[in-house]
């Protein structure tokens, strides 16, 4: 076995943890994998429509440059090109890898395997299995994971949280602390290099499409022992979300993909049922205003259309919801292409969307944004590394459906050989050492002073204060004023934390303590995502400002960079690589040209 | 309808304490689910006779029935707490543990026996390798169709919870675990492979030890065909049985 005195740490088991695990595993090194829950629990199970690839099987002329194009232009420029281009020159290969891996791919009539259309392109490019894709594409992963497992070169700490990275004196990473989730021991793991995988941030907006345990808190974490925050002011909100109490379901773009509707009554406030309103009295805006992608504009676009036509009074019942309806569609057509996810509409809302149209209305859904890396995936602390939602690159001011499946793997097979080179260069880290005790005293001492602190806040209801604010403020459309009084309020809350009490006796497997510390961590992260859009006066992508209506290369075409300081997030900027693609203005009303 | 819920948890401190009861008066919302009602818990951990406890600890992740992790006994019957809509549900809701996996606190089970079971029978392709080698095997619609609903098995304990067979004194892995045997000796490379996985259900706690009392298919949330799984892995194992005697 090659190098076998190396050790890498992957954090986080969703599609770019385990891609990243495998990767070094196939290297012949070990790997310790961490996960808050077993890892084929994880949220990359929730992905329904599909991964990207330019295979071009439907003869439509599709490329991996055409697949780079619409990806940089659906980005609005923001993300830098070369890894953009790598990775969609890669996703034809990565397809091909899940197909061996056993993945059920749905097929064409010769066996090959089928692809859809997704928001944001006009080709057949998306490659699916069924409705539940991700859960697909991850177990494959977790199945070949399992195999490392019974060879001894992967160990599993599952029901273990990340806590921080240990940082020697030079800010070179010497491995983590993560605390055991049932004991509650916190304990330090010296690593030579160690991988963050631990994806989005849904939590901080309280109620989103992502499962409960994105909270971002791990990118928090490093955040504050100064690894780079970028891009953190674009959030991608989903247009179409089914509006629930405990959470935002996703109603995938396949949907739309699939040939469903958009529209809302002509009349304001209609309150007939939807299916005795006339053809004529319908008003199908997205088809309308973008005649050229009708339904299947990109998201960012959809999503303030949607807002915007129940702001001006034609939600359904003068609610905020519009109908998102498939019921033109035969109904085989639609349970075979479709039918997991109306399965779920069915499931949560109790109505068939096979004969009523759906409601829906945006979501918050992914972040572009996340830690900084270069072009090997690597943060500025070296030997630290980040994959997949939770580092910003590739999706720019606006993510493509069915991108971030493939970004995650990309992310990952860099990231095995860059992670492996990197610990064999700098391996030292095998030992504990004063450097591991003292973090680990330091990560005590925040659970101890958690445990014993007593006052008259609750943490959940902090936490659904926070989310409440961030949603309202700093999603959809976003204004200074509003930015600024966001930020003042994660300020006061983050003074009220010192008034929470965990309210909590027995520390064995609780929940409370580690939410507590979740919490803090996300209110930090908070305020560097509102921060960031509060100093970007223009729009784009995903990011929109209507007193700031039009994007501004000018002054903005740049990464925007928060470094973390006590008394708040510093901003620094960072110019993009754009050196093969030029800046275009992005249209969707007219077919985009492809230069 | 009442504007509260009222809900009797079956509470139970660590692995090896004896469990109490509580009861709770949540807010009701439309439309909410049963796991609304232990977030308003978390919110406020006060019993109905206002008596101040901890919040109440359970597991969940994507709130969509496809992590599986939210699995529990409500009313009765083991489901998902996600898919619980309340206003579909008799009150007070009785909610439990799994009772097959044991207790780490609360609703919280340990399921470890399942993903234990996975590596046993085999579940995996054994693929070469992830570098480029280009497409796999070709795969008829139908064949696909079959895998893919079973591929949809969540690990999340129903078929185990429901099944006669399982108790802490027996070693038969369950439904789930055959299930993924016949998932992966149906793909074209997985096929290659068939044997060991069939070996594996041969051995203890396999394929013998169901009882055949088909409770798992009424329980699987995903509506997974469980009992034809089995019967096919039962011809299967009989064949290569047969088989491999003749060999001899
Ligand atoms: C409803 C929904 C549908 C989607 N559909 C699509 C789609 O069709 N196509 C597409 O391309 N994308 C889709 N996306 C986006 C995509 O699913 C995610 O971006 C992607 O799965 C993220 O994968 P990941 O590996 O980065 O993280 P995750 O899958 O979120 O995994 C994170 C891992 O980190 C672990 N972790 C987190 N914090 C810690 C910590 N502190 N310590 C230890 N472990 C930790 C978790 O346990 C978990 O294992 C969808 C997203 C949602 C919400
Ligand atoms: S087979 Fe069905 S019931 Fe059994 S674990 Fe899988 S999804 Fe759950």
């Amino acid at each position: 076995m090659a190098n076998a005195d190396i050790r890498v740490s992957v954090i986080g088991g969703g599609l770019a943890g385990l891609m990243t695990t495998i990767k070094i595993a196939e290297q012949g090194h070990r790997v310790d994998l961490f996960s808050l829950v077993p890892v084929r629990r994880s949220h990359s199970v929730c992905a329904q429509g599909g991964i990207n690839g330019a295979v071009n099987t439907k003869g439509e002329g599709d490329s991996p440059l055409v697949h780079f194009d619409d990806t940089i232009y659906g980005g609005d420029f923001l993300a830098n090109q070369p890894p953009v281009r790598a990775m969609c020159e890669m996703a034809p290969a990565i397809i091909y890898m899940f197909d061996r891996m056993g993945v059920p791919f749905s097929r064409t009539a010769e066996g090959l395997i089928d692809f859809r259309r997704f928001g944001g392109t006009k080709h057949h490019r998306t490659a699916f299995a069924g409705a539940s894709t991700g859960q697909q594409l991850l177990y494959a992963l977790d199945e070949q994971v399992r195999r490392f497992e019974v060879e001894g070169l992967v160990t599993k700490y599952e029901w273990w949280e990340f806590l921080s990275a240990v940082l020697d004196d030079n800010q070179v990473c010497r491995g983590l602390t993560a605390m055991n989730l049932r004991t509650l021991e916190v304990k330090a793991f010296p690593s030579d290099a160690i991988v963050m995988a631990t994806g989005g941030v849904g939590s901080i907006f309280g109620k989103s499409t992502n499962s409960v345990i994105c909270t971002g808190s791990a990118q928090a974490a490093l955040y504050q022992q100064g690894v780079k925050y970028a891009n953190g002011e674009f959030i991608q909100v989903h247009p179409t979300a089914i509006p629930g109490e405990d959470k935002l379901r996703l109603m995938s773009e396949s949907a739309r993909g699939e040939g469903g509707r958009v529209w809302v009554p002509k009349k304001q406030g209609d309150e007939r049922d939807p299916s005795s309103i006339p053809e004529s009295e319908r008003w199908y805006f997205l088809e309308e205003k973008y005649p050229a992608y009708g339904n299947l504009v990109p998201r960012d676009i959809a999503t303030r259309e949607i807002f915007q036509a129940c702001l001006d009074g034609y939600g359904v019942g003068g609610g905020n919801m519009v109908y998102l309806d498939l019921t033109h569609i035969p109904a085989e057509t639609l349970d075979r292409k479709l039918g997991a996810i109306l399965e779920i509409y069915e499931k949560f809302v109790g109505d068939d969307p096979r004969h009523t149209p759906m409601k829906i209305f945006p979501g918050m859904h992914y972040t572009m944004g996340g830690i900084w890396v270069d072009y090997d995936q690597m943060t500025n602390v070296p030997g630290v590394f980040a994959v997949g939602e939770c580092d910003y690159s590739i999706h720019g001011a606006n993510r493509l459906g069915a991108n971030s499946l493939l970004s995650c793997i990309y992310a990952g097979i860099v990231t095995g050989k860059a992670a492996v080179n990197h610990a064999t260069g700098a391996g030292r880290g095998e030992t504990l050492n004063g450097l591991h005790e003292a973090e680990l005293k330091r990560q005590v001492a925040i659970n101890e002073k958690l445990k014993n602190q007593r006052g008259p806040e609750n943490a959940y209801s902090l936490h659904e204060e926070m989310g409440k604010w961030m949603t309202d403020h700093v999603t959809v459309v976003r204004y200074n004023k509003k930015l600024e009084e966001t930020d003042a309020k994660l300020q006061e809350l983050i003074e009220r934390f010192d008034g929470i009490d965990i309210n909590e006796k027995i520390y064995w497997a609780t929940q409370a303590l580690p939410h507590a510390r979740q919490l803090y961590n996300m209110l930090l992260l908070a305020r560097a995502i509102t921060l960031g859009a509060l100093n970007r006066n223009e729009s784009r992508g995903a990011h929109y400002k209507p007193d700031f209506p039009a994007r501004n290369d000018e002054q903005f075409l740049k990464t925007t960079i928060a470094t973390y300081s006590r008394e708040g997030p510093e901003f620094s900027y960072e110019p993009v690589d754009i050196s093969q693609i030029k800046p275009r203005p992005r249209k969707y009303d007219v077919d985009k040209k492809a230069s | 309808m009442a504007d509260t819920v009222r809900l009797k948890i079956k509470r139970q401190d660590g692995p090896d304490t004896s469990a109490r009861w509580e009861e709770f008066e949540v807010p009701h919302r439309k439309g909410e689910n049963l796991l609304t009602c232990l977030m308003d818990i978390q919110k406020n951990p006060v019993t109905a006779d206002g008596k101040p406890t901890t919040p109440v600890v359970w597991e969940s992740n994507c709130l969509e029935e496809v992590c599986g992790a939210c699995t529990m006994v409500i009313n009765g019957r083991v489901r998902q707490g996600c898919t619980a809509l309340v206003d579909k549900i008799e009150q007070p809701i009785k909610v439990e543990p799994m009772t097959k996996f044991p207790v780490v606190r609360d609703l919280m089970v340990d399921r470890s026996r399942m993903f234990e079971s996975l590596k046993k029978v085999h579940a995996w392709i054994d693929i070469d390798g992830t570098h480029d080698l280009g497409p796999g095997p070709r795969v008829a619609p139908d064949v696909q169709q079959t895998r893919y609903v079973l591929s949809t098995c969540m690990t999340c304990g129903c078929c185990l919870e429901a099944c006669p067979q399982i108790n802490p004194r027996s070693q038969f892995i369950g439904a789930a675990a055959l299930n993924q045997v016949r998932l992966f000796n149906e793909h074209p490379s997985g096929a290659l492979h068939k044997d060991v996985r069939l070996e594996a259900i041969m051995d203890d706690g396999g394929i013998s030890d169901c009882g055949n009392a088909q409770n798992c298919v009424q329980v699987c949330p995903k509506n997974i065909p469980l009992t034809d799984s089995i019967a096919a892995l039962y011809r299967e194992t009989t064949w290569y049985g047969l088989f491999s005697w003749l060999k001899r």
